[in-house]
């Protein structure tokens, strides 16, 4: 048997080992990116998740002007930080509407009266149904809809305060 | 020490906390009646992924989008949906990620071709020992 085919279970075993080692030092991205972006929102229809505030179906996001529809809960807490960033950007223009996942009206209404309200509509989606629909795996996560019901953005994750510039750049693309 | 124990204990509590106080969907944990719809919608959850515990089904997985997906395909199927047509409605969302069935994508190619080349290679040493043998 030749040298360079002696070694070659050897070199096998390093060339694994080196992967892994890799692999260990940069793990992948295990996000899961929505296949929507770019393409028309999903059709739906949900109920109000408060008697006091209009509920949100498909046709009240293609209204001509970009959109921010935030997908929350009351039961999330990165939603509770967030909430804050989402009234700067109401107070900065942006028209908000939410989809609440899995959520009791007493404990919506609860969580907007401590931590505010930026929301025009809420949708209740109580199965995550439209969740799905709209191809986003968790709460919060949030998505610019343009004026023709396009999704433009998907934002997985709160929106920060430093994404704040980011989202007004997406929301002034989408228009 | 009792800092640590409260860390740990806080960092137990985690997944409770990220959970909802709605009951599981009505089809997340029962089966559907008819036994064959049943079966379709069975192997059908056993070939997608679960967003949240990645690298498990939504058959498998307790988190409760996945129990919200076993509700949707199960309702689904009962409408009399086809399983590949919820596959591919699942796909168009969030990609060929979603489906453990491998597909034929380019990207797929060498994992088809891989039993292949194994055979061919397989064949070659052992046919180059039957000469070796031989020529002894």
């Amino acid at each position: 048997m030749s040298r360079a085919v002696r070694f070659a279970p050897l070199v096998l075993l390093l060339m694994v080992v080196g992967a892994l080692i890799w692999r260990l030092a940069t793990p992948p991205d295990t996000t899961v990116h929505s296949k929507l972006e770019g393409k028309p929102i999903p059709v739906f229809m949900l109920d109000a998740a408060l008697p006091t505030k209009p509920t949100l179906s498909s046709s009240d996001l293609a209204t001509g002007k970009p959109r921010l529809v935030n997908i929350f809960a009351s039961w999330c807490i990165p939603c509770i930080g967030e909430v804050k960033v989402l009234q700067q950007l109401q107070r900065a223009g942006v028209a908000i509407d939410g989809i609440a996942i899995r959520d009791r009206p007493d404990d919506i209404a609860a969580f907007l009266a401590r931590n505010g309200d930026p929301y025009e509509r809420i949708g209740s989606d109580p199965r995550s149904q439209v969740q799905i629909a709209f191809g986003s795996s968790g709460v919060p996560e949030s998505f610019i809809v343009d004026g023709r019901g396009i999704v433009r953005y998907q934002h997985i994750g709160p929106i920060e305060q430093s994404d704040m510039p980011m989202i007004m750049s997406r929301l002034e693309q989408a228009k | 020490m009792r800092l640590i124990a409260v860390f740990l204990a806080l960092f137990a509590l985690q997944p409770a906390l990220a959970d909802s106080r709605l009951p599981p969907a009505y089809w997340s944990n029962r089966q559907l009646p008819d036994s064959k719809q049943e079966a379709k919608a069975q192997a059908l959850m056993a070939e997608l992924r679960c967003l949240v515990c990645q690298g498990q089904s939504i058959a498998d997985s307790d988190a409760e989008l996945a129990g919200d997906m076993r509700d949707l395909v199960r309702r689904r199927i009962a409408a009399g949906e086809q399983p590949a047509a919820i596959r591919a409605w699942l796909v168009q969302r969030y990609g060929t990620w979603i489906s453990y069935k491998p597909t034929t994508e380019p990207a797929a190619w060498p994992l088809w071709l891989a039993p292949l080349v194994l055979l061919v290679l397989g064949a070659w040493i052992v046919r180059r020992r039957i000469k070796l043998k031989a020529r002894d």
